[in-house]
């Protein structure tokens, strides 16, 4: 119950404030409710159990096998609290909205609804449905409340998420097919029991395909130009709910579904994979050092820290996969963290152009605090959950195939990934030191920093990563049932 | 016996820098009070678990993941971690009290003092860290803190360019330092030092491989005591506060390299061939450091070189692996460089913070106590019997001159410009005539600023001395040769002495002129070329693909081809966004329904 309650919840809520309720209380409200309600689920989670809790079933067609199934592991418990988190601080970052306020947070409640119903969802079809009925709200916000060339950039993410999901969906597809007609259920845990029968040609192809629709969902390199432009021109609340959040949709599929039913594909593409996050880690990185907008720079910066978790992916080890996870969760809050301190600094100054700026940390100073710790959180700083994540994920890699006379390819990656973790810093540090650091320009003297009221969500995001950060264990306790039952038996 | 008191040594002043920042950052009185309070209680704490023999600290886990990683919290209290302890709390808590004057009227005087606890607790982590992972995190901890303390005056352009350049120098060592554990590592299957070293056979099978994996664990050291070819970012830290420079740039976290590899000196002396690359580098940190040293004319960074040139004499030491002497001259030499630094910040803050030597001058009559301390810095520094640098450097001196005879000559032609450099700054700062205004009308440091120099004088002379260093050290006992390289060490001192005394003496200015030295060998120069060259240029060549071929060419190109679907919905006439969305949703219901079901 406590599930639908955490699902419906935004949606409801969206619902009322269409028929008039008054928009950001309502919002804030349904938000502030819905992380109670997923707080009480994580605390009353029994961690260290296999399988699914807080299930409740709704059959709708037992021709199809269909029914409207809820339940979670501990891998999606840590995205419902992500999304109720970054939810949260989303809709109080959101500052005024001049045209059609109710609609705006309609579109984030909407968004926040179908990212819930898409983790927690056991079954393919409304794993997939809720996660589209998220995606057109997105489009949305961007085409009419973002800033600069927001229609252009609006088409662009449509086109490309639209193939990506379509591309996802023939995948999808082609699984629920791969399995002899008697056993073939949209049931995950059906699924995952008779993974054993998807014959090894065909999980290849299969997870070719679903690794592109996947990917271009995350922007996997090259799959990947839709995203700093779209995090540019998306009102700030928009940004951190798609990069904080709904993005990461793709990496949990890859996680829930094609890891564990596909393994054998997933071996036999890792290579391919390994070269494409390089990509993400070295090119774009790269890309990013030469960004001369704060907002391109954090949209890019967000494609590349993908190239990690998808090397968690790649590893092929528990370790590995655990600091995806890590990952998954800790980038989402550092990111969101990130646009919303962007957004702030975009409304008071006009301008995100880092030659422009200087010196707001005398201004500031709280901007520049929740700046600095999320910059630093995002460039793995030790104490904070990045760090954690990306040692697991490192780890995990150089030690798949690990020997002393020769380094395969995963020993290759993670000498590039580290180098990716300078890279990181340069851009990072670069970014503060233009924002903040030097002397204030005359024309951002009379700026006012941030309101004491968004205290709150900086407070709570920071407190989320420093826990997960200070204590990786308590994570690790939650996810690691869900990734032993994909190693366990040595296939 | 098992206690949690040295958890609380640790966690002392993590506390006050979380206080601070979440309660008193506007009461900068009281922020100081709390910070200056815990690293007294550290220091308490410390001397404590100085004296309890066997005492152990309860274990945490970080991650669990066995049979593939564990990852514990875990602290390791031996003779070695114990004189880090004392002396890092110890010096910390002198340099808080320091700070109390310097930073008297700074605006920013809670968030300094925030980062100088928030400083000692990853100092102290450091230290106390009883395996690699956590170790590293402890590490990177330092390295923001240093990087919020160089960057204190961050409304300064060089301030704000230093602290991003220490920063990202430290990171450079680190990439190295992370690989070199994964390797030590995946070969001995844990990251803590006491299971690794029993695990040594699993990797010494593989000497290539070890020397590897040492070499790349050195270059975090490297980076944190800034060695040849990392050391760039240490003189340009100096443009955080003078007590920061004393603390970090001086005394601690620079050191925190050498002690590093004295930590895990059972896997370094391991690989013979890291080693003796090992101590080269040291040797042409020394040398280096010391050349540039003769020409500069800011009194911080003369000494910012000559802590260079020391530190590399520490890593000459591990490298003809002996920890022992590197530990002694690591700790003789905190004494005296926080000394020297915090009188050098004494004379800054009284001329008006005028940081050229030449323009002062005769300062011993008017900064009577400032000058005294600073003598017994200088001779400790230069190795002047029977100060406290004396002993450590000839430790290191005789080691050379057992193991290798051309460092030994090296070493030796650096005990000669150390004292050359140290001498040209005593006669040209504390003797003549006052060169400008400021020099003039110095006046000594108010009394919170003087005691810790007196404080510190103390055991910059005397901490070389056999029954202090008994305490701390289980030394080598006295070699054969002792009084050969002890006799040469003091000529050439003493003609280093005489020569500075000689060349400045009632000098208006320098009347050498290199530029090669004073430019530091253009390292700056020629690293800023090289940034430029491939990281800047593959940026804009990565930006200008991702933007103009990949974005532009590929992905317009195949919205081209969905162009059609678009032209098709303006037929419709309901172009708007919000519709296509609608059309885009029912579309995909439809597909659902005709290729499951039909």
């Amino acid at each position: 119950m406590i599930l639908l309650f955490i699902v419906f919840c935004p949606i409801v809520a969206a619902l009322v404030i269409v028929i008039g309720a008054p928009a950001r209380r309502t919002a804030l409200w349904a938000a502030g409710l819905t992380l109670a309600a997923t707080m009480l689920a994580y605390l009353t989670f029994e961690a260290g159990q296999r399988g699914f809790q807080f299930i409740s079933s709704y059959p709708i067609s037992s021709d199809w096998r269909i029914s409207f199934t809820l339940g979670i592991d501990g891998l999606s418990l840590m995205m419902l609290l992500l999304t109720a988190i970054v939810t949260f601080a989303a809709i109080w970052f959101t500052g005024e909205i001049a045209q059609r306020e109710h609609a705006f947070y309609v579109c984030l409640l909407l968004i926040s609804g179908g990212a819930m119903g898409a983790f927690a969802s056991l079954d393919l079809f409304f794993f997939y449905a809720f996660h589209e009925l998220a995606l057109i709200p997105t489009f949305l916000l961007i085409g009419i409340w973002g800033t600069g060339n927001r229609q252009a950039a609006a088409w662009k993410i449509t086109i490309y998420l639209a193939t990506g999901s379509f591309i996802l969906l023939l995948g999808l597809i082609m699984l629920y097919r791969s399995v002899p007609e008697a056993a073939r259920s949209f049931d995950f845990r059906t699924l995952q029991k008779a993974a054993s029968l998807i014959p090894s040609d065909a999980q290849g192809s299969i997870f070719l395909v679903l690794l592109i629709g996947f990917g271009i969902l995350v922007s996997l390199f090259p799959f990947h130009t839709w995203a700093p432009e779209a995090y540019a021109s998306a009102p700030a609340p928009a940004a951190m709910l798609h990069a904080g959040v709904l993005k990461k949709f793709g990496l949990y599929g890859l996680l829930r579904l094609a890891l564990p039913l596909l393994p054998q594909g997933a071996q036999q593409w890792s290579t391919l994979l390994i070269v494409l996050l390089l990509g993400n880690i070295i090119y774009v990185g790269l890309a990013t050092i030469a960004q001369k907008r704060l907002d391109w720079m954090l949209g890019y910066s967000s494609v590349m820290h993908m190239g990690y978790i998808f090397l968690g992916i790649a590893s092929g080890t528990l370790l590995g996969t655990n600091g995806a996870a890590l990952l998954i969760f800790a980038h989402g809050i550092s990111i969101a963290l990130l646009f919303g301190i962007a957004g702030e600094i975009r409304q008071r100054t006009g301008t995100l152009l880092l030659t422009d700026l200087g010196g707001l940390g005398k201004v500031m100073p709280r901007a520049a605090l929740a700046f600095g710790l999320a910059a630093f959180a995002s460039i793995g700083l030790p104490g904070f959950a990045n760090f954690s994540g990306e040692v697991m994920v490192l780890f995990g890699t150089f030690r798949n195939g690990a020997n002393p006379d020769r380094f395969t390819i995963f020993q290759v990656a993670t000498v590039l990934a580290l180098w990716g973790v300078v890279i990181s810093a340069v851009y990072m540090l670069r970014a503060c030191r233009s924002v903040f650091m030097g002397a204030v320009g005359e024309s951002w003297s009379g700026v006012t920093d941030l309101r004491r009221g968004l205290r709150v969500p900086i407070g709570i995001l920071v407190a989320m990563s420093l826990w997960f950060g200070f204590v990786p264990q308590s994570f690790v306790q939650i996810v690691s049932p869900t990734f032993k039952s994909y190693f366990a038996p040595k296939r | 016996m098992s206690s949690a008191l040295p958890w609380y040594v640790l966690f002392l002043p993590f506390f006050a820098a979380v206080a601070i920042v979440l309660i008193t950052k506007s009461y900068r009185g009281l922020s100081s009070f709390i910070s200056v309070a815990s690293v007294l209680g550290s220091f308490a704490g410390s001397c404590l678990v100085f004296v309890t023999p066997n005492i152990r600290a309860l274990e945490l886990t970080w991650i669990d993941l066995r049979p593939v990683l564990y990852v514990p919290l875990g602290l390791v209290l031996d003779d070695l971690s114990k004189t880090m302890l004392v002396l890092v709390t110890g010096i910390g808590a002198l340099i808080h009290i320091y700070s109390l004057g310097y930073m008297k009227d700074d605006a920013g005087k809670s968030r300094y003092f925030a980062s100088l606890s928030f400083f000692m607790f990853s100092m102290l982590g450091v230290v106390l860290s009883n395996n690699f992972v956590m170790m590293f995190i402890f590490w990177e901890l330092v390295g923001v803190s240093s990087y919020l303390l160089i960057g204190h005056w961050f409304e300064r352009d060089a301030a704000a360019e230093a602290a991003k350049k220490a920063f990202l120098t430290n990171r450079v060592g680190d990439f190295g330092f992370v690989l070199g554990i994964l390797m030590a590592w995946t070969a001995t299957g844990t990251i803590v030092f006491h299971e690794m070293a029993q695990q040594l056979g699993r990797i010494t099978s593989y000497p290539g491989y070890l020397t590897v994996a040492v070499l790349l664990i050195f270059c975090g050291a490297g980076g944190k005591s800034a060695q040849f070819p990392l050391h760039v970012w240490l003189p340009d830290a100096m443009e955080g506060p003078t007590p920061i420079s004393a603390l970090i740039h001086a005394a601690t976290m620079v050191a925190a390299g050498v002690y590093m590899l004295v930590r895990v000196g059972f896997l370094i002396q391991a690989a013979p061939q890291a080693l003796s690359i090992i101590a080269w580098i040291g040797t042409i940190t020394a040398v280096m450091a010391a050349l540039i040293a003769t020409q500069q004319n800011d009194i911080k960074r003369i000494l910012a070189y000559s802590t260079l040139s020391q530190l590399g004499y520490m890593v000459m030491a591990v490298g003809l692996a002996s920890g022992e002497a590197a530990m002694f001259h690591l700790f003789t030499h905190a004494f005296f460089k926080a000394l020297l630094f915090l009188g050098a910040g004494s004379i800054i803050v009284m001329l008006n913070h005028e940081q050229n030597i030449w323009k002062m001058g005769g300062l011993a009559g008017r900064l009577g106590i400032t000058f005294l301390t600073f003598m017994v810095g200088t001779l400790a520094l230069i190795g002047f019997p029977p100060f406290s640098g004396f002993f450590s450097k000839d430790a290191i001196l005789a080691l050379a001159y057992e193991k290798n005879q051309k460092i030994f000559c090296l070493a030796l032609f650096t005990a000669f410009l150390t004292a050359f450099y140290m001498l040209r700054l005593v006669v040209v700062v504390f003797f003549g005539k006052p060169r400008s205004d400021q020099a003039r009308s110095g006046r000594e440091a108010p009394w919170v600023m003087i005691t810790p120099l007196i404080v510190l004088a103390i055991p910059a002379f005397a901490s070389g001395f056999g029954f202090v260093t008994k305490l701390f050290f289980h030394l080598p006992g006295e070699n054969e040769t002792g009084w050969l390289v002890s006799g040469l060490a003091l000529a050439a001192t003493l003609t280093g002495i005489t020569l500075a005394i000689l060349l400045y003496r009632r000098r208006e200015s320098d009347p050498l002129d290199f530029d090669l030295f004073r430019k530091g060998f253009y390292f700056d120069e020629i690293y800023g070329f090289l940034i430029r060259a491939t990281q800047g240029v593959l940026a804009s060549i990565s930006a200008f693909i991702d933007r103009w071929i990949l974005d532009v060419g590929f992905v317009r190109g195949a919205s081209g081809a969905t162009w059609g679907f678009g032209s098709l919905l303006r037929l419709l006439q309901v172009g708007t966004l919000q519709a296509y969305s609608f059309l885009f949703g029912l579309g995909i219901v439809g597909l659902i329904y005709f290729t499951l079901f039909r």
